[in-house]
């Protein structure tokens, strides 16, 4: 296995190509960029092979497009998605409030996709430094209705292509869109990685439209009814299958939690800084552990649960927004322990000796 | 010798089988059904797909008998761009209304021509949002009565009617622009006409091809079905000349 040094935007570039990316539709923002900028670069260096007789590095990958606008873009990953091809767009957080319409569109059709959020400072036009305010946005909707994303928080360069690779098999075995929610130090910060491995899954669509060709029947991708008990039906689906993703995708980290009495509790960035506080706190003797939900929906609630069941009262959050993961480590906390809320917001990442401070006040 | 057999037989159609929802006298059954004729004389229902609108042709899928896709309001020209591109054997059409492409989706469908993306638009312009009940489209024309100018579009106020084609004629990229009307036989005959080039264009990977057809609203203009073609006839094509504006 080789060792790569790379942006984390790159990176999400990589993960999508090994992952068989077929096609990309994006619109450039800061700190989102270079995903769209590195896939035109890797786009066109094919097209370059081509022209000279060789072999193109990424044959599958067939479409890149800078589309009009960020709408344009969702919507263009909504058609290749229901043409059943693996497509993709990445954007940071006032982009991707602009793609809410199609996000919701695309959910209620059951469209595979996958959709970066850099996320950078906001309401409103922000910052571009990192904040993690998009949260809500990302696991309790967004768009309009009901529906779910599968969202991941990668924590690393090396799992920014992970993430980006599962989140290709994922949404296609579920055909649920999905969303790989980073901060925008994440997108940023360059680091060493190792490539991971993740089996490519393929699934048949027998769904997508394609042209009739063979088939006696239309396929018709559509969410519209006249009437509600065909809604009623369809909906009724639709929670059955974020009943199973809840049932069976919930993926997180435990770090120390043993023996813990306190835990942190923290994703993307702030999950290291979190990390390295928990280790200057072992070393003082405090019995300190860390919880990092690696998916945000399914969130995986029973962790908290049991943990406070049994051994720790009291909670430290750390998050880049005025408070919108606590609201879920709440729920899964049940009340059964203290949980103190240590918000940094504005772009500013705390370091580990201020996180290390906050748990000490708990100690 | 008996009477049948005078009467010459035509194929059974296969894309569309119709029955519409729509309201009497509405031009958007006339349309579908042109189309279906036309995908079936060209053989290629089985690689047809149809990106639907918002707005009252919706449905169309119900009645045509073809792949496709419900896109949201005014996006159809982005899905298709994907469609498209990422799936070239197919022949994309993309079906909508003049709220859907002349107001919420400006903005595609000024890109995806200007791209000269290789599918094909049907542009159906009755001067009116139909599905929600007949507010003002930026179509409507001066003077006329809708539920949102009810005394009437004044242009001080909502400016002008917009000229999709006219608009369209600016950029290089296009390849055909044509707007017909269904006004009478003679126009739907050469709307009929003008969707097979239109849709000759993509198969032979010319370029893009809008057609706009100017159609009316009996229910929302209040008017008659035969009050409303006269308006088209009368009024419509006034404002929105007929003709081939780009055939290249």
């Amino acid at each position: 296995m080789s060792r790569l040094y790379m942006k984390g935007n790159e990176a999400v570039v990589e993960g999508a190509l090994r992952a068989g990316v077929e096609g990309f539709f994006g619109y450039p923002i800061t700190p989102a960029s270079e995903i769209i900028e590195t896939f035109a670069e890797k786009y066109f260096a094919d097209r370059e092979r081509e022209k000279r007789g060789e072999k193109p590095l990424y044959p599958k990958f067939r479409v890149f497009m800078q589309m009009e606008s960020e709408i344009a873009s969702i919507n263009a990953v909504m058609g290749g998605a229901a043409a059943g091809c693996r497509v993709m767009t990445a954007s940071s957080s006032p982009g991707i409030s602009l793609k809410q319409e199609g996000i919701s569109y695309i959910a209620a059709c059951e469209l595979p996709c996958v959709i970066v959020n850099i996320m950078r400072g906001g309401p409103g036009l922000g910052s571009i430094q990192p904040e993690q305010g998009d949260y809500f946005q990302a696991v309790k909707g967004g768009g309009h209705g009901d529906y779910k994303l599968i969202v991941f928080a990668p924590n690393s360069v090396q799992e920014m292509a992970e993430h980006t690779m599962l989140l290709f098999n994922l949404t296609d075995k579920y055909r649920n869109p999905g969303m790989l929610l980073a901060d925008g130090y994440l997108g940023q910060m360059k680091e060493s990685m190792e490539f991971p491995e993740v089996p490519i899954e393929e699934y048949d669509k027998p769904w997508a439209i394609t042209g009739m060709g063979e088939r006696e029947k239309q396929n018709t991708i559509e969410f519209l009814f006249l009437t509600p008990e065909p809604m009623v039906e369809a909906k009724k689906r639709l929670l059955e299958k974020y009943k199973k993703i809840e049932a069976n995708e919930v993926r997180y980290e435990a770090y120390k939690v043993d023996d813990a009495k306190i835990l942190v509790t923290a994703f993307g960035t702030p999950s290291r800084v979190a990390k390295a506080a928990v280790d200057l706190a072992r070393e003082k003797g405090i019995k300190v552990g860390l919880v990092r939900p690696i998916t945000l929906w399914p969130f995986p609630y029973k962790i908290y649960r049991d943990l406070v069941t049994h051994q720790i009262d009291r909670v430290l959050v750390v998050e880049l927004s005025f408070g919108q993961f606590v609201e879920d480590v709440r729920l899964g906390v049940e009340g059964k322990a203290e949980v103190k809320l240590y918000p940094r917001f504005g772009g500013i990442v705390p370091t580990e000796e201020e996180v290390l401070e906050k748990i000490m006040e708990l100690a | 010798m008996r009477v049948s057999a005078l009467i010459p037989r035509y194929p059974e159609p296969e894309t569309y089988v119709g029955r519409t929802h729509y309201c009497p006298g509405c031009g958007h059954g006339t349309l579908h059904k042109l189309l279906g004729e036309v995908i079936d004389e060209l053989g290629i229902r089985k690689r047809v797909i149809l990106v639907e609108p918002v707005g009252c042709s919706v449905l169309a899928l119900r009645y045509l008998k073809v792949d496709g896709v419900q896109g949201p309001h005014g996006r159809a020209p982005a899905i298709a761009t994907a469609i498209k591109r990422l799936r070239p054997e197919a022949i994309v059409i993309t079906y909508q209304g003049d709220g859907d492409l002349a107001a919420i989706g400006t903005n595609e469908i000024i890109h995806a021509a200007n791209r000269g993306e290789m599918f094909t638009v049907i542009f159906v312009n009755n001067a009116v949002y139909g599905m929600t009940g007949g507010q003002m489209a930026p179509t409507t024309l001066i003077g006329q009565k809708s539920t949102t100018s009810p005394t009437g579009r004044a242009t001080e106020y909502f400016g002008y009617p917009l000229r999709i084609c006219e608009l369209l004629n600016t950029l290089e990229a296009p390849v055909y622009l044509e707007r017909v009307s269904l006004h009478d036989v003679e126009h739907i005959t050469k709307t009929r006409a003008a969707i097979k080039k239109a849709l000759l264009n993509q198969i032979e990977g010319r370029g893009f091809s809008l057609v706009e057809v100017l159609s009316n609203c009996p229910t929302n203009w209040k008017m008659t079905p035969e009050e409303s073609w006269r308006f088209v006839k009368e009024e419509m094509t006034k404002v929105f000349p007929l003709g081939v504006f780009r055939d290249r």
